[in-house]
């Protein structure tokens, strides 16, 4: 009787562990677009990338989130679903495409009487964006990150009325990576998405190589 | 060597303009005369990998050391210490993530969604525990959990709750873990990290909601000992099967049983079996037979109506999908127009999909919650029969033992027991 059951615990354990490491072996070198993937998450194929239909994220094992700006429609929603208390996703200054402009659509707000930096011009709620007088007629806007909540609003501005400059990224210093994103979830234009985890930012008119990373 | 130098920067910064100017730009870049440089746009860096790696080693050597100390070292205070060690790496240091309990996720959605890449270090957060439960027993729960650290160490008055609550709160983890896998693989949403009690805690800015989840458990964790690992963990549920069939499991006693009773009470998580020794139906045959054909009739008949319920249940578990809520929403704003336009009829509006293509996609989403509902729905009408089935069945049993699949080899009870070990 004794000999009996533990015969069948050593059968049923010896089951088990086939079982989880087949289905971890099949997971990491899984049949992917009809190609093996390595370990690093690479094919064969993904030298021809012509041919691969998978997202860019999928080639890689280990993957961040980011927001895509040409989906983004400015929401709001980043600014409150965002596990972080202050939102991981802030407005990014690209300053390659900025006009520099005097009269800024992502500064100021679109009504006002005089181009002042008084803060009932302001467009943005917490004075995160600051405006430096450079030569005639050119200003800077600089983001300071540690009040920036990532509402969108400048973006919006900025899209509408300027050069795109400003847009929305997960900035990596402060999000968490949750498995999850709560922002994807709650994303109404499906802009979030997994991105490698060695190019993790998404900017328009910017390349990513050539700029310097901290 | 100074004009080349010139040279070649202006050549780069020329590149540099003229590549800039593909896109297209409402205003010009300006041509700065009072020599303003452009300053970075800066984009700090994501976590290194080689850290994710380190987390899998801290893993395999914390459980090594636990399943050392149980085992081997029969030490209560070891594996308290190894706890605290857990809770401050993996809870405060790595704020909660990545962990073993959520990694069923990520394994599910890999497993269904072949786009997805499973991050090597989820599937060895989700394997490793597994593999060391198979042979060493739930060591993991005693002091690598975060989860189960905190909550053991606010088990001051642990109480029983008898055999038959204990028996009926047990399912749901099931549930729990069923749900998670169906939401998980249709790419829905992540429960178990979104509904994650302790993480909030980890990263101190919980929301009020997971701060009153995470409070009440803390509280009833006082006088019901572990509730989340108990009576919600779905994690749990796995490791409580694999330990059943481990290899070598943590005894109460070193040498022999001398039946002194102290150790009864020690458990506070009712998990030491009480020796029973007259079984009733051992010798019973024909009685044991009669319910052995009870038992095939029931069992396929709630599996039958477990799968139904589910059936009829799909179309509101699938109403969390975003696809589905969008196909909803569009088909509302058909009816009456002049409600206020949501952000989720905004951003379908410039997208340029037509109704046709929307409803087709919750239409595949909706056509996957129902096979995955009747499964759902089967898989928890079989856990009821073979909770009866359990019932109905004991097993000859002569010393305190205890419970393979339930016990998290805390080590409490070894204390207790006044054998000392034979040498």
């Amino acid at each position: 009787m004794q000999d009996r059951r533990k015969f069948i615990h050593t059968f049923v354990r010896g089951g088990l562990l086939t079982g989880v490491t087949l289905l971890g072996g099949f997971l990491v070198l899984r049949d992917k677009d009809g190609e093996f993937c390595g370990l690093d998450g690479h094919c064969s194929k993904c030298d021809k990338s012509s041919t691969c239909s998978l997202s860019p994220a999928a080639h890689f094992r280990q993957s961040v989130w980011q927001l895509d700006p040409s989906k983004c429609i400015q929401c709001g929603r980043c600014a409150t679903e965002c596990v972080m208390t202050l939102s991981a996703v802030k407005c990014t200054h690209v300053y390659a495409m900025c006009g520099y402009c005097d009269l800024c659509g992502g500064y100021l707000k679109p009504d006002i009487k005089t181009i002042s930096t008084a803060a009932e011009n302001q467009l943005c709620p917490t004075n995160a964006i600051r405006r430096k007088y450079i030569e005639e007629p050119f200003f800077e806007y600089e983001i300071d990150e540690a009040l920036c909540i990532g509402c969108g609003k400048c973006v919006k501005g900025c899209s509408a009325f300027g050069n795109g400059s400003l847009q929305l990224q997960v900035r990596h210093d402060r999000c968490v990576n949750c498995n999850e994103c709560s922002i994807a979830r709650n994303c109404p234009s499906e802009a979030f998405s997994r991105v490698p985890a060695s190019s993790p930012y998404l900017l328009n008119g910017i390349d990513q190589d050539s700029t310097k990373k901290i | 060597m100074k004009k080349t130098l010139t040279l070649l920067i202006l050549i780069c910064l020329n590149l540099f303009f003229s590549w800039n100017a593909f896109s297209i730009q409402r205003f010009p870049k300006p041509e700065f005369e009072s020599g303003y440089t452009q300053p970075d746009t800066l984009m700090p860096s994501a976590r290194a990998e080689i850290l994710a790696y380190m987390d899998v080693a801290v893993l395999i050597l914390a459980l090594s050391f636990i399943s050392w100390l149980v085992l081997k070292k029969r030490s209560r205070k070891g594996v308290f210490w190894t706890s605290m060690f857990s809770l401050i790496y993996f809870g405060f240091y790595r704020e909660g993530c990545v962990c073993s309990i959520g990694a069923i996720q990520n394994v599910s959605l890999a497993l269904f969604d072949s786009s997805y890449t499973l991050p090597v270090t989820a599937l060895a957060f989700f394997a490793i525990p597994l593999i060391f439960t198979l042979f060493v027993g739930r060591t993991f729960c005693a002091g690598i959990c975060p989860f189960g650290a905190m909550q053991d160490l606010v088990a001051f008055k642990p109480m029983s709750i008898g055999v038959r609550l204990n028996a009926i709160l047990g399912l749901l983890p099931y549930l729990y873990l069923a749900l998670s896998i169906l939401y998980a693989a249709t790419g829905t949403d992540f429960i178990i990290c979104r509904y994650d009690p302790f993480v909030g805690i980890f990263r101190m800015n919980a929301s009020f909601g997971m701060f009153v989840f995470a409070g009440g458990l803390l509280i009833s964790g006082i006088f019901i000992a572990r509730p989340y690992c108990r009576f919600l963990c779905p994690y749990g549920v796995l490791l409580n099967w694999f330990s059943r069939y481990s290899r070598r499991h943590m005894t109460i006693t070193p040498a022999h049983c001398i039946q002194c009773r102290l150790c009864e009470g020690s458990c506070p998580y009712d998990a030491i079996e009480i020796p029973v020794t007259e079984t009733k139906n051992h010798d019973n045959t024909k009685q044991r037979l009669k319910r052995l054909i009870m038992m095939s009739f029931i069992i396929p008949l709630l599996m039958v109506v477990g799968g139904y319920t589910g059936y009829l249940l799909h179309e509101t578990l699938a109403g969390v999908h975003s696809k589905v809520r969008l196909a909803n929403q569009v088909i509302n704003t058909e009816v009456s127009p002049l409600k206020a336009e949501t952000f989720e009829i905004q951003a379908y509006k410039s997208s340029g999909k037509t109704q046709a293509q929307v409803l087709k996609e919750a239409g595949i989403v909706l056509s996957k919650f129902k096979k995955g509902s009747i499964i759902l729905g089967g898989f928890i009408g079989l856990l009821f029969g073979l909770l009866i089935a359990g019932k109905l069945l004991k097993r000859h049993n002569p010393d305190y033992i205890p419970h393979k699949g339930r016990c998290f080899s805390c080590a409490r009870c070894i204390d207790y027991c006044p054998v000392k070990a034979e040498n």
